[in-house]
């Protein structure tokens, strides 16, 4: 699969924002489920697990796209720790979404449940039924979810450091918008984003801050 | 420096609101919620405090097996498996009320029946039936107010009228289920008792046409009461010791009684019975024929949710089933976490030297 050195591979980013919405509507659906007795629990139950399973179904296409195409290099002016925390972070969020449908699988198992996931849909156990596992697993389902609510807001607020602050084009690099690492930062007017066929980046020189009417574009 | 004070504030604002969204769709911040955890507290709360390791509600009781032979009429109804012609191995359970696993059975409490239903394509129907056709309270919330209300008091062993009295005053229903409880036969035995769904299902037919449903299960034994003024004399184990010793040579039936509501009747409340005549379909019959302490049977690590339903049945708009769903998983996820207890009749049988 080709990828422009700017961008993450065109695939990956679909699957990106596609994970953002059913990711954040899996965590809302999974806190707003257990808080209540109400009507809302079941509604939102039988919600939460045909969810989960496609969201382990992309998360394992999304992870063999990543290993195929790479990713864009970080700005060279980032620092080793802020490094270490860009891929760290990732390693995790990716963990968080293999972990958790496993996990919420692999407790419906353990505590005796179908694991239904539609009218017609019920998914074999992969795990034997144990009690002892169910609550270790129920336990372990919470608390990584909270931690992923809280990686994924790190990770928002550090793209929208990168996009608003450094604008240095990591913001970028999962959008469609202009990517490179040098744009100029300090402008007045917000920088109009070109249209994403507007840009063949392989043509762009990374280092040199070109003019905006000189870029060698089309 | 200055010009990226508006871009941080907005990223601060963004991600501020964010978790605050969270929080509110969580429960932490907002209205207060009735929670599994508010159901599970209040049970907790009326008994004088946990048992850990058992169910919150109905802690004591025995695990049994047999098999379901639909004779297929229910398909009329709903075009789960297990109402088809043939037969379906059966996991349950028999309880008493209340949240002590050790209790007396010599009490005016709830006998009940919980049944899991597994047909080999994986469609599961789980059951938990009280031998009342009808429930104390119609919501959760009345539900938690009233074990607040009912608690017992240490001395006299009664509620404290001064609560009790005001909830009462408030809820005719759970006065009306007082009564009709103070009236009922109290089976002797688990053997010979009606178990009811308490709540109305939605039943979906293979055609599409849905209708709202109860259901019972009907003893073929004829049913025959406790003496409810020598409760206090009854051997501690009665109920689950008899049936143990029952079910060795005699195994029990019920008929599955489908019973479709008539327009006009009451479908969200489970406090209001349905009178008159009504459609009643006889789905097949139900043999018990195993009957083991929970400590070697397959009851105990089960939650008997009475919203695990195959396709063709679904809850209906009675607001206590996502209650009871939520509340029985609160339950099991707490005992799950503390490890089993010794069962009354593992305790007796493990005595006896029996299996």
């Amino acid at each position: 699969m080709r990828r422009d050195p700017l961008h993450f591979a065109p695939l990956l980013r679909v699957i990106h924002w596609l994970m953002v919405v059913m990711i954040v509507t899996m965590l809302f659906v999974g806190v707003g489920m257990v808080s209540t007795t109400g009507p809302a629990y079941v509604t939102l139950l039988h919600l939460h697990r045909p969810l989960g399973i496609a969201i382990l179904a992309l998360v394992a296409l999304r992870l063999l796209v990543r290993l195929g195409t790479g990713a864009p290099a970080l700005p060279p002016d980032l620092d080793a720790p802020q490094r270490l925390a860009a891929k760290g972070s990732h390693v995790l969020l990716y963990a968080a979404m293999f972990a958790l449908p496993l996990i919420g699988w692999g407790m419906l198992s353990a505590g005796g449940y179908p694991v239904v996931l539609t009218r017609a849909t019920v998914l074999p156990p992969i795990l034997p039924h144990d009690l002892r596992l169910y609550a270790v697993l129920r336990f372990a389902h919470t608390w990584i979810a909270l931690a992923l609510f809280g990686l994924i807001l790190l990770h928002l607020a550090a793209a929208l450091m990168h996009g608003l602050i450094r604008r240095d084009g990591v913001l970028q690099s999962m959008t469609w918008g202009d990517a490179r690492h040098d744009r100029p930062a300090a402008q007045h007017e917000p920088v109009a984003a070109p249209a994403a066929d507007s840009i063949d980046a392989e043509d762009i020189e990374p280092v040199s801050p070109p003019a905006r009417d000189g870029d060698a574009t089309d | 420096m200055k010009k990226q004070l508006l871009p941080a504030a907005l990223i601060a604002i963004v991600i501020g609101g964010s978790a605050t969204a969270f929080a509110w769709t969580a429960g932490v911040i907002g209205p207060r919620r009735v929670s599994g955890g508010t159901v599970a507290n209040a049970l907790e709360y009326n008994l004088g405090g946990a048992k850990p390791g058992y169910r919150r509600a109905h802690a004591k009781g025995i695990c049994f097996a047999g098999d379901f032979r639909a004779n297929g009429a229910g398909s009329a109804l709903a075009g789960a498996s297990v109402l088809k012609p043939g037969d379906t191995p059966v996991i349950g359970r028999f309880s008493l009320g209340g949240g002590n696993p050790l209790a007396t059975d010599g009490r005016n409490v709830f006998h009940a029946m919980a049944l899991l239903l597994r047909t080999p394509d994986r469609q599961e129907w789980r059951m938990a039936l009280d031998d009342t056709p009808i429930f104390p309270v119609a919501t959760p919330q009345d539900f938690v107010a009233l074990q607040y209300a009912s608690r017992p008091d240490p001395k006299t062993g009664k509620p404290d009228p001064k609560l009790m009295g005001p909830f009462i005053k408030q809820h005719p229903e759970t006065k009306a289920f007082q009564d009709y409880l103070a009236k009922a036969v109290l089976p002797d035995s688990f053997g010979n008792a009606h178990y009811y769904s308490i709540n109305a299902f939605r039943f979906t037919d293979p055609s599409g046409t849905t209708r709202l449903v109860r259901w019972q299960f009907v003893p073929e034994t004829p049913l025959t009461g406790l003496d409810k003024n020598t409760l206090a004399t009854l051997p501690k184990d009665y109920l689950v010791d008899a049936f143990i010793t029952r079910t060795k040579h005699t195994p029990s039936r019920w008929h599955l009684q489908l019973i479709v509501a008539n327009p006009g009747d009451v479908t969200d409340r489970a406090t209001v019975a349905w009178s008159g005549p009504h459609r009643t379909i006889d789905a097949g019959v139900l043999t018990i024929d195993r009957a083991q302490p929970e400590e070697q049977g397959d009851c105990r690590d089960l939650n008997f949710d009475p919203t695990i339903l195959p396709p063709g049945i679904a809850i209906s708009n009675d607001p206590l089933l996502p209650a009871r769903s939520k509340a029985y998983s609160t339950s099991f996820t707490r005992r799950a976490g503390e490890g089993p207890g010794p069962s009354a009749a593992g305790h007796d049988f493990a005595g006896q030297g029996a299996r």
